[in-house]
């Protein structure tokens, strides 16, 4: 048993704080009322690694392991949830599925460019009548010699508009049942591709999110990824290895605002004597550290065994689930802490709280995370 | 071209220092207590550039005890080929004098090096005289508080730089090998990439070479407390900064800015 992160993580995680530190939280701010991207740290983010972290060496990438994933986002996060909702898009569900189920030509085509940040990487699932139900989409792929012919619309797009190729989830043959899904590449500059304008969101509203539609777009058969009818079945091992990136990025996000309210509580004083000193104060305090730290571990350990190559769907949904539950919680005292001005867009705790929304929504809402543990537990005893 | 640079672990910039009995001491809750000294990333970003537009190698080189690798694993980690550690029980309590010498032998016997770069000074030490005591010692063009490295014509052995100087700046050609110390205006130095992150770890486990005195063929009068000739006498914290405040309240702003102006010319700040 082991709760040491390795030198070459501690590492990692001290470079991505300082960039973090230097190039983002200067900017979060204005990332979020601007709502948008900073895309002229993409070639930064991008030298450092961290842009390639789940593609492998052999195609130029970094190759981190999912616990320096969740390192990084998590650092990323506790500064800039935009950025941190991107760069955990970009890497689970635009690189993971082509760096696991590519071909060769497909990964030499398409990894490069998304390690270099030339093309962020998206992953189409969700439509605008159906989220949660994966088998409920309507988008559909159909066989045209030799060809692929998609029509449909998919909604909610993170990094839509800064990609140049698009993972796409379809329903390719409606008598199969659950093996009626498949994965489809598709080319942002396909005719028939539109990319609508960004969604107005509460928050993480530097991180582009986009409708998608498709309209009797054509692409060659070499653009299916990985195998036909298996659509469904990568789509959840792939949101298995994202909702790790979302609990990292909901622990980040509830680590920056504890840091901002233990600064605000030192300093700030009431009945003369620093906010600090009240044990109503103290008590918020004390529940956010110890509910961080074992969202933390929860995250650690899902991410521990998938770099094992060991089952984690119960230990991702549990970490997703706790962490995005907790993050609510503390952004939300962060901002009880900090008063008036904690309501205030000068203090980045409101913006802090209206990111950590997201986080029980989006890649599974909370009550999907529940029913894949309860799945698990009536399974398991 | 051959570069090296030298490089100082010291503590983090937002490492929390104690003293007792005379000794210090440090952590940092936010991260690693120790880091490569700022000043000499700057040192091994230059290192780098020259050598991306020269070609040839760089080499890291840093002084201290066995454990203190940080600052060769951020060289290596950014993009140094290659590190030594310079180590030995016989160092400690170096003054720069002794660290000079010691950095001068280092150089010494990596025999073919045309350029030494250092930070400007050490975050801990903060004396700021080591560079120009290894240039001196070498016998080596010293150019210091370089913030422009305008050109380096290997072939022809000379180096252009610019200086900054009070008045302004100062552009100065000299022959190689130099030694330079380098200001923050140089450069933007690059964040440690993963895959160096990766490499710097598994050179410093497989292939970091410690050299000892005996290696440098150093005459031992000269390195550590004995070749010292600065001693610390005494060692404490500062007391921690006390103040009050006192809230003005006055009928008019102007009434309120006469009485601060009294305060302050009482409290004999103006
Ligand atoms: C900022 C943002 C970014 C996003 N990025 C992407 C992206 O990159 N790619 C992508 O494909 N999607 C993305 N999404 C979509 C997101 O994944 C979905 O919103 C989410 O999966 C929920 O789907 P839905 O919104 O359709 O809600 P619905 O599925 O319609 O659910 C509505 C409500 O019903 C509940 N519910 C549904 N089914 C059940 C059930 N069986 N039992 C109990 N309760 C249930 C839900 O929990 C929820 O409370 C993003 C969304 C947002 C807001
Ligand atoms: C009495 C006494 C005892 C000391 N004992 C010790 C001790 O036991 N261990 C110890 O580590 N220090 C010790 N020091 C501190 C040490 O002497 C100085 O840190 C060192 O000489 C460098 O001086 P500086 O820190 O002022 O560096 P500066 O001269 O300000 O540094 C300028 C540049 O020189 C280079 N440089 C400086 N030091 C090193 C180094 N060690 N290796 C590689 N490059 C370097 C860097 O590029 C740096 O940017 C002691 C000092 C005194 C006075």
């Amino acid at each position: 048993m082991g709760f040491q992160l390795s030198e070459e993580q501690q590492m990692f995680r001290s470079a991505v704080r300082a960039l973090a530190e230097k190039e983002l939280k200067p900017r979060a701010r204005e990332i979020d009322e601007s709502a948008e991207f900073p895309v002229d740290l993409i070639p930064k983010m991008a030298e450092m690694g961290l842009l390639s972290m789940a593609i492998p060496e052999e195609c130029d990438g970094a190759d981190v392991g999912a616990i320096s994933i969740a390192i990084a986002i998590e650092e990323i996060g506790r500064v800039c949830g935009s950025t941190g909702l991107s760069v955990a898009a970009h890497t689970s569900l635009g690189c993971f599925p082509l760096a696991r189920w590519g071909t060769p030509e497909q990964k030499g085509r398409w990894l490069p460019l998304l390690g270099s940040g030339a093309s962020m990487g998206a992953l189409c699932l969700t439509e605008p009548g159906a989220g949660s139900d994966l088998r409920g989409v309507k988008a559909r792929g159909v066989r045209d010699r030799g060809d692929w012919v998609i029509s449909g619309t998919k909604a909610w797009i993170t990094n839509a508009s800064l990609a140049k190729v698009l993972v796409v989830y379809l329903q390719t043959d409606p008598e199969a049942g659950k093996r009626g899904y498949s994965m489809l590449l598709v080319e942002t500059d396909r005719p028939g591709v539109t990319i609508h304008p960004k969604e107005k969101k509460m928050g993480v509203r530097g991180s582009p999110t986009h409708q998608v539609s498709f309209d009797d777009v054509r692409v060659p058969a070499e653009n299916l990824l990985g195998e036909e009818g298996r659509g469904l079945q990568q789509t959840l091992e792939t949101l298995d290895g994202g909702r790790i990136g979302i609990g990292a990025l909901a622990v980040g996000i509830a680590q920056g605002a504890l840091e901002e309210a233990v600064t605000y509580a030192r300093e700030r004083t009431a009945f003369g004597r620093p906010v600090a000193d009240f044990q109503a104060i103290q008590w918020m305090l004390a529940d956010a550290e110890t509910e961080i730290e074992a969202a933390r571990l929860l995250v650690r350990r899902a991410a521990w065994l998938k770099e094992h190559g060991q089952r984690f769907t119960r230990e991702a949904a549990m970490a997703k689930l706790y962490a995005s539950e907790m993050a609510e919680r503390v952004t939300r005292n962060a901002i009880q802490i900090l008063g008036s001005y904690g309501y205030s867009s000068e203090y980045p705790v409101e913006r802090m709280y209206r990111d950590a929304r997201l986080m029980t929504i989006g890649e599974g809402t909370s009550e999907v995370q529940r029913l894949v543990i309860a799945r698990q537990v009536l399974k398991r005893y | 071209m051959h570069i090296a640079i030298c490089a100082k672990q010291t503590p983090s910039t937002t490492a929390v220092l104690a003293v007792e009995d005379g000794k210090v001491t440090w952590s940092d809750p936010g991260g690693s207590p120790d880091i490569a000294n700022p000043w000499d990333e700057y040192a091994i970003e230059e290192a780098i550039r020259l050598k991306e537009k020269h070609g040839g190698k760089v080499t890291a080189i840093s002084m201290g005890p066995e454990e203190a690798r940080e600052a060769l694993k951020t060289a290596i980690a950014m993009g140094c080929d290659e590190a030594v550690l310079v180590s030995d029980e016989a160092m400690k309590g170096s003054d720069t004098l002794a660290t000079s010498y010691v950095l001068a032998k280092a150089i010494e016997k990596l025999g073919d090096v045309d350029l030494v770069i250092f930070g400007r000074q050490a975050v801990d030490g903060d004396t700021g005289q080591t560079s120009m005591q290894v240039a001196r010692r070498l016998g080596w063009t010293p150019l210091s508080f370089v913030v422009a490295v305008d050109e380096v014509d290997a072939e022809g052995g000379t180096v252009t730089v610019t200086r900054a100087i009070e008045a302004g700046r100062q552009k100065v050609k000299g022959p190689l090998p130099a030694a330079l110390s380098v200001l923050k205006e140089i450069n933007e130095p690059r964040y440690p990439s993963f895959k160096g992150i990766r490499q710097a770890t598994k050179y410093m486990r497989r292939s970091l070479p410690i050299w000892a005195t005996a290696d440098l063929e150093a005459d031992s009068s000269k390195i550590g407390a004995a070749g010292s000739r600065v001693r610390w006498l005494q060692v404490y914290a500062l007391p921690p900064k006390e103040g009050e405040c006192t809230m003005i309240e006055a009928d008019s702003p102007e009434a309120a800015a006469a009485e601060l102006v009294d305060k302050l010319l009482e409290e004999k700040v103006l």
